[in-house]
């Protein structure tokens, strides 16, 4: 390519790249910076505070904090249980879907998509009613099958929220792996049909591993999402805020950290630890998940 | 399950054009299975369209109902018709503050999305159509970004922010907006689909300026990826809610979500009961994003399905 016509073309992304500078590179590199200071109030705290160098102590302290680790764990706990139901979901909604005609899978693609163009906020706001035993419907449907059930108790909390979570995220995963699906060569299926194998057996040995590629990415974005989940027990944390506390998810603390109490310092190392965690997560599945297909 | 796979493999060469016959004669039958196999797909699919629509369903009858209604009658069918009183609640309560909301999250939405994507419109064609030195290393931070945790950004840019006084201002809002790194790399994959390099070449030996192909020729080819990538950019921004959360103080510039989130708070708190205003600005809230969704179909479900093929 001419030289010019180079610098034309790098010319384009310019824009791209100094607001990526400007609003990604360095709020990370203010962020890793600050991480490396904490707040000394000078006197009796009647002459402000000064920032003073403390090098890696407060990644030390964010690694020992029960707190931090412990929303941490929390999570990857609770997305090893409500990811793979969402996703085994999405799975086998894709599988009936392709098992019909084209016109009632789009009718029923439409209907299960729903719940995706409903904003995350609204969707908490709308379970979360569903779920009150003021208003919501479900307190006296359980009460009608013999059911005392509290969605809101400690018990409850996580699996109402992910109910939600599942609701919401069913139909986005379900048409990512059916697209995938209809990616394969419709031949496979009719060979092994005469080859007298069953819709059950196509499904298990031939559909599904096409598919794989579609289910990592999909877990894949799911992990990266529910690591960093914030809104929905946000929200619940206005209804009981005895059972989802301040420092229910990392998010959680990372945002109270920063403007309750006031500790920017530390906040900014919790982000930075996140996302280290983010992405060992991400590269954990993604080379677990990619090996078995060798 | 290996031998299946096998079988299957060696068996498809020579039964190919007969199993593409039988598919051709009798698609329905060959793709079908036995009656009950089917019925059992059709339940499936039935109890998850219920279980998708319902909440919706829901949400609708209680924003008709006034507060007796809500909190006595039956919640899966009507019980009066208080839908307007309750619109006119939403749209009067605080001197109609949920008319600013919605118009600022229009704003936010509408122009931070228009700006961003002609910057990923432009940044996409330069990445996919010439090679200039450090495009891989471009391309790399694009993609690199996904992983990173909004926190991570979220916090030192209100510390930026409140350097140069951006904090509580809509530029707060909208800066952001303009770089998307999502909506750089999908327009990249459709300039890759769309603009042959032919076409660059006729136009360039026809004595086109790079701006003027740019603007009158790969801008009008790329109409349908540049409104997915819109419509896309606009649902993130409708639903984004730390970032307002943490830049937009003063109620007067917040988004629909932070309202939203505001009232659903207050009715625990104080006396005021805010249940049915909630429902109803919830209702209202996701009109415009089903308008939007229904008008683009066409677009947008190649763009959630073309994003997932990264």
């Amino acid at each position: 390519m001419i030289r010019s016509l180079r610098w034309k073309g790098a010319a384009f992304t310019v824009p791209f790249q100094l607001g990526f500078v400007f609003l990604y590179l360095l709020p990370i590199g203010y962020a890793v910076y600050q991480s490396l200071y904490h707040s000394q109030s000078s006197g009796l705290g009647l002459g402000g505070t000064t920032d003073e160098f403390s090098g890696l102590d407060n990644y030390r302290q964010g690694l020992t904090d029960p707190k931090f680790m412990g929303s941490v764990l929390r999570v990857v706990v609770f997305a090893c249980v409500q990811i793979p139901v969402m996703l085994l979901v999405s799975l086998v909604l894709a599988l009936f879907l392709d098992a019909l005609t084209a016109q009632a899978a789009s009718r029923f693609r439409i209907m299960l998509l729903v719940p995706y163009m409903i904003p995350g906020v609204v969707a908490a706001v709308v379970w979360i009613n569903l779920y009150s035993p003021d208003v919501g419907p479900l307190t006296p449907l359980g009460d009608l099958l013999g059911f005392d059930w509290n969605f809101f108790s400690p018990s409850m909390v996580w699996p109402s929220i992910g109910n939600l979570l599942t609701w919401h995220g069913i139909g986005y995963n379900m048409v990512i792996i059916y697209s995938a699906l209809q990616g394969v060569p419709r031949e496979l299926f009719e060979a092994a049909r005469l080859d007298g194998a069953t819709e059950w057996r196509v499904a298990l040995s031939i559909k599904i591993p096409f598919v794989r590629g579609a289910l990592v990415l999909t877990g894949m974005l799911s992990i990266i999402q529910m690591l960093q989940i914030f809104n929905e027990p946000a929200l619940f944390r206005n209804i009981t805020p005895q059972t989802v506390d301040d420092s229910f998810t990392p998010i959680m603390i990372i945002y109270n950290q920063a403007f309750n109490a006031g500790n920017y310092h530390y906040a900014a190392a919790l982000s930075v630890l996140l996302a280290l965690i983010l992405g060992v997560a991400s590269f954990l599945f993604y080379r677990l998940t990619s090996k078995e297909t060798d | 399950m290996a031998t299946t796979t096998t079988t299957s493999a060696t068996a498809e060469s020579p039964k190919r054009s007969q199993s593409s016959a039988a598919r051709r004669l009798n698609r329905p039958d060959s793709r079908g299975r036995s009656r009950g196999g089917q019925r059992f797909v059709l339940v499936g699919l039935v109890l998850a369209s219920a279980y998708s629509l319902f909440p919706v369903y829901w949400l609708i009858i209680a924003a008709t109902k006034d507060r007796t209604g809500l909190y006595q009658s039956n919640g899966l069918w009507f019980s009066g018709w208080h839908l307007w009183e309750n619109l006119h609640q939403v749209f009067t309560y605080e001197d109609g503050i949920f008319l600013r909301w919605t118009a600022n999250s229009f704003l936010y939405a509408g122009v931070g999305s228009l700006g961003g994507t002609l910057i990923a419109l432009a940044t996409g064609y330069g990445l996919a159509r010439f090679d200039f030195p450090g495009r891989g290393v471009v391309f790399a931070a694009v993609v690199g970004s996904f992983l990173i945790p909004i926190a991570l950004l979220t916090l030192p840019l209100y510390l930026l922010f409140s350097e140069i006084g951006l904090v509580d201002t809509p530029w707060a809002m909208l800066i952001p907006c303009l770089i998307n790194p999502f909506s750089v790399y999908l327009a990249k994959v459709y300039t890759e689909a769309t603009i042959p390099f032919e076409l660059l070449e006729a136009a360039r030996i026809d004595g086109a300026g790079e701006l003027r192909i740019f603007f009158s020729i790969v801008l009008r080819m790329m109409t349908t990826g540049g409104a997915t990538v819109f419509l896309l950019a606009f649902v993130n921004t409708w639903n984004a809610f730390f970032l307002p959360l943490t830049v937009l103080r003063g109620q007067e510039n917040w988004t629909l979500n932070l309202g939203l989130y505001n009232w659903s708070g207050k009715r625990a708190e104080s006396g005021i009961d805010l249940t049915s205003l909630v429902l109803t600005g919830a209702l209202l809230s996701i009109v415009p994003m089903a308008i939007m969704m229904v008008a683009m179909r066409r677009y947008w479900r190649t763009g959630v399905t073309m994003g997932a093929l990264k």
